[in-house]
């Protein structure tokens, strides 16, 4: 029997914990950088040592806040802290300090593309702040499972979507969106492979049309976008294989495999920790003033969107071009950088898409260790539309020349390397009546209607100019010598 | 050597020679030495007190010497002292040391205190009686058959039996000043926040306070001077300024004090205590003072709201005692799960656990709105109605404890009966004020019985004046 998959819906509400780059921990002074020796970043706040106390780290909040604002969420003003408790061999104190009646920021969206390639707006339930566990290790002791504290108590963020995400694609194209957010905000750097950004999914399928939701699944350990994408796909298959056996979803928490592509069962409901939220005792409410929100506005960067929206509309870039640019942050910024110093958006768009791109690719650089200055790509925009070297010319020869030395002016470098096209006309001149001197009879043929002697005419001229001359401008003066 | 009771006669008799932080401290350790059978002391830090007391005694020589110089203190066994060994008188902590030291321990040892050792305590600072640690109960020192309250017994005992000048204790629902009531002490609960708790082992975080127990109201007053203020390693400790207890004086003029007529109306209150608290009332008024009576119908719910919240932070709190990390692991332990259930199943004492698995029950979903919830509103209910007494009246008054100290075993069978030792005290936790208890009267027993003196929140300058009047009532 086969199943018609598309008589259902899947619907997906996404778990983001996003883990914050601020440099000391959630609750105490020590250092949150990834890849120390194992258990070297910890005191005993981190280690759950009887006596000790949090104390919430101020910039947690600066981030949430930044987050907030860029996600359209409504920040909430009394935040208290929640104590959310269970045993596990990486949590010292037995307990995880979060957030859980008053989230920092409540609703909010995020605007994607779905499968037609429209827009959608993905709304958000909630953001809140919280801490991270240590790592459990059991594959380097043969005998013993071991634990390093060194994420212990690291700030996370955990963003929470409403249950409206329709296929693995858009749940793809969500967590896009929302990693280059955090990292054009820069409060996370967006890694999921190392874990800086994880992901949480919540799945259920129901027959299209039908309103009410149905049992869901929560599937974990996914530890990339396309990992997301797949694992939901699977899951929603999963689900819809049981219902048209007749069989029931329940409601359960499942393991994705990634090597295997499948995902296998980890809790059942009654299995279900009750996690006894009640206030935290240890950390006084924080009051988030509205001064202090506003302050916050005022110092982010430029995002994504509104990029995006000054490049087609103020610029005139096509909406491929302006995605392209806008994707990662540090090349958006090179290119609003370059856009400072010349109008020719277009041309400018085309070099960072172009030349800069491939050669941050060939070079396997980011953009941040690229040495040229968005100024001089100016300059160079600068030679073409002077007419002083042509594009294809200014890509392929005078790009690498300006990437060896940031420091010359373009200008220089492509004299001295004789790139600069011949369009001094006098000179031009002399080198043309050079040329149909050389060749009187071939002249007198073109007179007679043998035009197609102008190119010889032409390869002579270059050859004088050793290619510098401007192939229109030249084109125009032979004509004009020879007809005279 | 004479019972010093005050810091200021110490440092008297140390400006005339005649006594020295030496001498002081080889006293108290032949003292201590004397009344092992108290079982008060875990552990005496004898070198190092003895090391500490000559370098104090230079400094005083050189006139360098801190506001503490002289004052040789204990430490209740669930404050921090880095290097030394803490357990809260529990197994679970059984050979851990502290990485750190509490704040409290920082500002005593910054003027010049001196720490002699730790002293017994109820496990986890959970009993009122002194009788859940694991070290056995602390003994009376007026009657050793009898026990030294809890949980701060060893404190309360220690400074009665004049094996320390002050002891410091903590206080979640009484356990200091109910012990001070057994043993004839003074024991002071600060304003909940006055105190930083930073390196003091949780029990009820929103309830726990440090405070001293002590001699005479001169020296709780300066040892809560010292150790109250504002702390960074503390953000829910109060950064409302100190103001200098220890110069507090007795009051010249006349105060409005209020008494609670359910509290005195209980049928557990003893008669000879009754009869004392309403004599204290009469001669206040005689003396002028404006002393009235008020309703407070919360008396039924104030211990059972009061065990519901204690014993669900308890429950969270003591969740890293798990056998993973540190202190006490299970011989028997295989795995996680073995570890976690064997190290707490025999590391704990039958009151702690009896305690985490009702806090546990009143966090859990379905029962959460009947019980959590319920005595969260139960306590709004306490701190208001106390306030709005409080902005009539400068103090409320009332019996420390509704009985003297009673014979040691006799109450552990219900743990119910040893909750309601709690009745009165319980009250200045859950508004988060600051009570005192003062050591006013004897029974026909010859048995010490406190009364309790409370003030609003931050109130503890007021508190310690008018409690000087109380004391010198009693001379």
């Amino acid at each position: 029997m086969s199943i018609d998959y598309n008589k259902y819906e899947t619907v997906i509400g996404l778990e983001i914990h996003v883990q914050l780059n601020t440099l000391s921990k959630t609750y105490c002074s020590d250092s949150t950088k990834y890849g120390a020796a194992p258990n070297t970043h910890i005191s005993p706040v981190s280690l759950g040592h009887p006596g000790t106390l949090p104390v919430a780290n101020s910039k947690v909040i600066e981030y949430a806040v930044r987050l907030g604002i860029a996600l359209n969420c409504t920040i909430r003003e009394r935040n208290e802290y929640a104590r959310k408790n269970y045993f596990y061999a990486d949590l010292p104190k037995g307990y995880q300090i979060t957030q859980d009646k008053t989230p920092i920021c409540d609703g909010g969206f995020v605007n994607v593309t779905d499968k037609n390639g429209d827009p959608k707006k993905i709304e958000l339930t909630r953001i809140h702040m919280e801490e991270d566990a240590g790592k459990s290790i059991h594959d380097i002791d043969p005998f013993d499972s071991l634990i390093d504290l060194n994420r212990a108590g690291v700030p996370l963020l955990e963003i929470v979507s409403e249950p409206v995400l329709r296929s693995g694609e858009e749940a793809y194209s969500f967590i896009s969106e929302v990693r280059k957010l955090v990292r054009y905000l820069d409060i996370c750097d967006g890694n999921m492979e190392e874990g800086s950004m994880r992901c949480d999914a919540n799945i259920s399928v129901r027959l299209k049309g039908d309103t009410e939701l149905r049992n869901r699944v929560e599937v974990k350990n996914m530890n990339s976008m396309r990992n997301v994408q797949k694992a939901i796909e699977l899951e929603s298959k999963r689900q819809i294989g049981v219902y048209e056996n007749g069989g029931e979803v329940d409601q359960e928490t499942r393991n994705y495999n990634a090597a295997k592509n499948e995902t296998s069962i980890l809790r059942s409901k009654e299995d279900a920790h009750d996690y006894r939220y009640f206030p935290e005792p240890d950390l006084s409410p924080i009051l988030i003033q509205q001064d202090y929100i506003k302050k916050i506005k005022s110092t982010l960067p430029a995002l994504p969107e509104e990029l995006f929206s000054k490049y087609t509309k103020e610029f005139g870039l096509s909406d491929y071009d302006a995605r392209n640019l806008t994707e990662t942050k540090a090349i958006a910024l090179y290119y609003d950088e370059i856009s400072n110093h010349t109008k020719e958006y277009k041309m400018a768009a085309n070099i960072v898409m172009g030349p800069l791109k491939s050669h941050l690719n060939d070079k396997a650089i980011e953009i941040g260790e690229f040495n040229l200055s968005a100024s001089r790509i100016s300059e160079m925009i600068q030679l073409i539309k002077d007419g002083k070297i042509a594009n294809s010319k200014a890509n392929k020869e005078l790009f690498p020349l300006m990437v060896k030395s940031p420091d010359v002016t373009v200008q220089k470098l492509a004299e001295e390397n004789h790139l600069i096209q011949e369009s001094d006309s006098d000179a031009l001149l002399e080198f043309v009546q050079q040329a149909i001197a050389k060749f009187p009879d071939k002249a007198e043929a073109y007179k007679n209607g043998k035009k197609n002697l102008l190119g010889l005419f032409m390869g002579e001229v270059m050859k004088l100019s050793r290619g510098k001359a401007d192939p229109k401008v030249t084109n125009q003066m032979i004509r004009e010598e020879l007809e005279k | 050597m004479k019972n010093f009771t005050s810091l200021s006669e110490i440092r008297e008799s140390i400006h005339s020679g005649s006594t020295s932080c030496q001498s002081l401290v080889d006293y108290y350790l032949e003292r201590i030495d004397k009344h092992k059978d108290l079982n008060i002391y875990i552990e005496v830090f004898t070198d190092e007190a003895i090391s500490r007391a000559k370098k104090v005694d230079e400094k005083l020589q050189a006139g360098t010497a801190g506001r503490l110089a002289g004052m040789v203190i204990a430490l209740k066994d669930n404050i921090c002292f880095e290097g030394h060994k803490v357990s809260a008188s529990s197994k679970i902590l059984e050979g851990f040391e502290s990485l750190y030291s509490a704040t409290v321990v920082e500002r005593l040892l910054k003027e010049d205190a001196i720490i002699i050792g730790r002293v017994n305590c109820d496990e986890f600072a959970m009993g009122s009686a002194n009788e859940t640690s694991t070290y056995g109960p602390v003994k009376n020192p007026c009657d050793p058959k009898t026990v030294a309250g809890g949980s701060s017994g060893g404190s309360a005992a220690a400074v009665a039996a004049d094996l320390c000048q002050v002891a410091l204790g903590s206080d979640t629902g009484g356990s200091i000043r109910q012990p001070a009531a057994f043993c004839g002490v003074i024991g002071m609960k600060p304003t909940y926040a006055r105190v930083s708790r930073f390196g003091l082992i949780a029990y009820a975080s929103s309830f726990d306070q440090i405070g001293p127990l002590a001699k005479s109201i001169e020296d709780a007053a300066l040892v809560t001077e010292i150790i109250a203020g504002v702390d960074p390693n503390d953000s829910t400790s109060s950064s409302v300024p100190v103001t200098p207890y220890s110069e507090a004086k007795i009051p010249s003029g006349k105060k409005k004090i209020a008494y609670l007529k359910e509290y005195i109306e209980s049928p557990g209150l003893n008669p000879e205590i009754k009869e004392n608290f309403l004599k204290l009332i009469s001669d206040l008024k005689a003396q002028g003072h404006i002393v009235e009576e008020q309703k407070f119908p919360y008396l039924d719910v104030i211990v059972p709201s009061y065990y519901v919240l204690t014993t669900a932070e308890a429950s969270s709190n003591l969740a890293r005692f798990d056998g993973a990390h540190y202190g006490y692991r299970s011989p028997n332990a295989h795995d996680i799960e073995s570890t976690y259930k064997l190290s707490r199943t025999e590391g704990f004492g039958e009151e702690v656990k009896r305690r985490i698995m009702l806090g546990t029950f009143v966090l859990s979903s379905g029962y959460y709105d009947a019980y959590y919830t319920k005595a969260q509103r139960v306590r709004r209910l306490i701190q208001d109605r106390t306030e709005e007494v409080l902005k009539n009246y400068d103090f409320i008054l009332m019996p420390t404890t509704p009985s003297t100290a009673f014979e040691i075993g006799v109450k552990n069978e219900d743990p119910t009966v040893v909750y309601l030792e709690d009745i009165y005290t319980v009250h200045a936790n859950l508004a988060g004020i600051p009570a005192i208890s003062l050591p006013l009267w004897k029974s026909s027993e010859n048995m010490p019985i406190g009364v309790q003196l409370m003030a609003a929140s931050f109130k503890e300058e007021e508190l310690f004046s008018f409690s000087k009047l109380l004391m010198n009532s009693k001379n």
